[in-house]
């Protein structure tokens, strides 16, 4: 299945990421998973959040550029070969990863890794067709 | 809708016996009452009697800023005291503030030609005009508060800021005409669309925009934004305030209210006149005011005059959009650079708002030159690749209009100031003078 990441464009000064994350911890909102893609006068933030549109939403209000990105998110056994296996399938099916990041959430033993693929529809199908578990947000929380 | 016929739509000839009658009076008035400019004259050797025809106007000496300055405050007022009624003074950047008198007459020449634009904007009797210009002793205010009075519309003398308030006026009392700063008039676009309200619900029609430069860009985001047709009005203090000149539906410069205000163009560098269509530096004589006249006032705005016919049907000699200020120049690496163009290339890219700042400092003996820009709110960004291709399109167009490049930062929308007035775009730290 695919999964709404939401990016922020952050200007890179001291302070703005925090006057981010402040607005979700204000509003109660739980980060999920994050990584950030910087160079050296911004950065964009990719975060996983339990309501993708309610996060963005809010985030624009306070003028931050938020939108929203189909990803998708696999559940891999912890073990050597594991993430070699998923991007295979991928690499199979001509599908190429523009980013991916690991996340702290495991569930069972295994690793969850969002990756955002070319081509994000097809993905879940190549990835879903050799069995490989894809995990949903309600998966995240869980 | 055409105010004054007679005038707005002269044949030549008419005109120019009118200017010349108008000349030779200003010019003797002028000579015998404000000791400096007489002074003046007699070092240049010219007398009143010189002036024979409108191109004798050329062996007049000029007015400028410093002779504004050197004669603080009241030293060219040509009228007494007690025939002075009003005064307001220009936001002068440095030094004292540049103070005009107005009399009685003046006031009734301004109500005029504010009038005049007004009804160039499609605003009459039955209109409701919401001033929204700063009131006090800028122009802005009370010279638009005059003209609408003049053609008899309903005036709000809302003066600037408080922008929620504008917008609730404007809905509830209908207000069919904003006069503003442009850059106000976009914050207010804003704040139109940040309540939820469509352009439609509101009754305006016209913008009447002044005071500051603005680039077609602008002009189309705050017609779209507010649903109206912005008209661009031109004027100054040490002339008389806004209502010097005003574009008309054909959007191809502005009318200049030429029975009451003589341009020419000059080279900033050699003083000499230069023919319609080329640029220099716009340059006034009032004819017919009595307060504060101006012979051959230096206004420092770089424009050119057409005097091909108007569709509008008004025969009035035009001025082009101005294309910056000799002041505002900025000379960066040996290359004049006018804010104007950078925001001309900024409205040109829907991903960037118009709100802009330009940092010039210096560094190891050389120039630095930084633009922050606003991206427009709403748009999306996954990818680092997009905003670096963005800043390579802005880089280009700019290096293409300015011949310099300059270090291009990306803020989120909404983190640049919005400006209830003027707006400041520009902050120089170099300093290029000694002490």
């Amino acid at each position: 299945m695919l999964i709404k990441q939401v990016s922020v464009f952050v200007e890179n000064t001291t302070g703005r990421l925090h006057k981010l994350t402040k607005i979700l911890a204000d509003a109660n909102i739980d980060i999920i998973a994050s990584t950030i893609a910087e160079t050296t006068d911004f950065g964009i933030l990719r975060c996983i959040l339990p309501d993708p549109q309610a996060g963005a939403d809010l985030l624009k209000s306070k003028g931050f550029n938020a939108s929203l990105t189909d990803v998708i998110a696999v559940s891999i056994e912890d073990k050597v070969g594991g993430f070699d296996a998923v991007l295979a399938e991928l690499a199979d099916a001509q599908i190429g990863v523009k980013y991916i990041y690991s996340t702290v959430k495991n569930a069972g033993g295994n690793a969850v890794i969002v990756m955002k693929p070319e081509d994000p529809a097809k993905s879940v199908e190549v990835l879903a067709a050799k069995g490989i578990k894809l995990v949903s947000i309600e998966d995240f929380m869980a | 809708m055409i105010w004054n016929k007679e005038m707005e739509c002269a044949d030549r000839e008419t005109m120019r016996a009118l200017q010349l009658e108008k000349l030779q009076k200003t010019v003797k008035y002028e000579y015998e009452n404000v000791a400096p400019y007489r002074k003046k004259m007699d070092d240049a050797g010219v007398k009143p009697e010189d002036i024979k025809t409108l191109e004798d106007i050329r062996k007049l000496p000029f007015t400028t800023k410093e002779d504004l300055a050197a004669n603080y405050p009241k030293g060219l007022f040509a009228a007494k005291d007690e025939d002075i009624v009003r005064v307001h003074a220009s936001s002068g950047t440095t030094g004292k503030p540049k103070i005009a008198g107005y009399t009685r007459g003046d006031l009734d020449i301004w109500g005029e030609v504010v009038a005049r634009a007004l009804t160039c904007a499609g605003q009459d009797k039955n209109s409701v005009v919401q001033v929204a210009y700063g009131y006090g002793l800028f122009t802005g205010g009370l010279g638009a508060h005059l003209g609408a009075e003049t053609i008899g519309a309903t005036t709000i003398p809302m003066s600037s800021g408080n922008t929620q308030k504008q917008i609730m006026f404007m809905k509830d009392m209908k207000s069919t005409a904003f006069c503003c700063t442009p850059s106000y008039a976009l914050t207010v676009a804003e704040g139109v669309a940040k309540a939820g309200i469509d352009p439609s619900e509101l009754s305006l029609q016209a913008g009447v925009f002044g005071a500051e430069p603005w680039t077609q860009g602008m002009k189309e985001s705050i017609e779209k934004g507010l649903g109206i047709k912005a008209y661009d009005i031109y004027g100054l203090t040490e002339i008389i305030g806004p209502g010097v000149s005003i574009s008309c539906d054909e959007n191809n410069g502005m009318h200049i209210q030429e029975d009451y205000f003589y341009p020419e163009i000059i080279d900033p560098e050699t003083l000499e006149p230069l023919p319609d269509g080329e640029i220099g530096e716009l340059v006034f004589t009032t004819l017919g005011k009595e307060g504060f006249p101006m012979i051959r006032y230096r206004t420092r705005d770089l424009c050119y005059l057409m005097r091909d016919k108007c569709a509008c049907g008004r025969t009035t000699v035009r001025m082009g959009k101005i294309l910056g200020r000799t002041d505002d120049m900025l000379i960066i690496r040996g290359v004049n650079v006018f804010p104007s163009q950078i925001e001309e290339v900024i409205s040109r890219f829907k991903e960037l708002t118009i709100n802009y700042m330009i940092y010039v400092g210096r560094e190891n003996n050389k120039d630095t030159f930084d633009l922050e820009v606003e991206l427009a709110p709403g748009l999306e960004i996954d990818d680092i690749g997009f905003v670096e291709d963005l800043r390579s399109r802005v880089d280009h167009a700019l290096r293409d209009m300015l011949g310099i490049g300059c270090k291009i930062k990306f803020l989120n929308a909404d983190t640049l100031p919005r400006s209830t007035g003027k707006a400041v775009r520009v902050k120089d730290t170099r300093e290029l003078h000694d002490k």
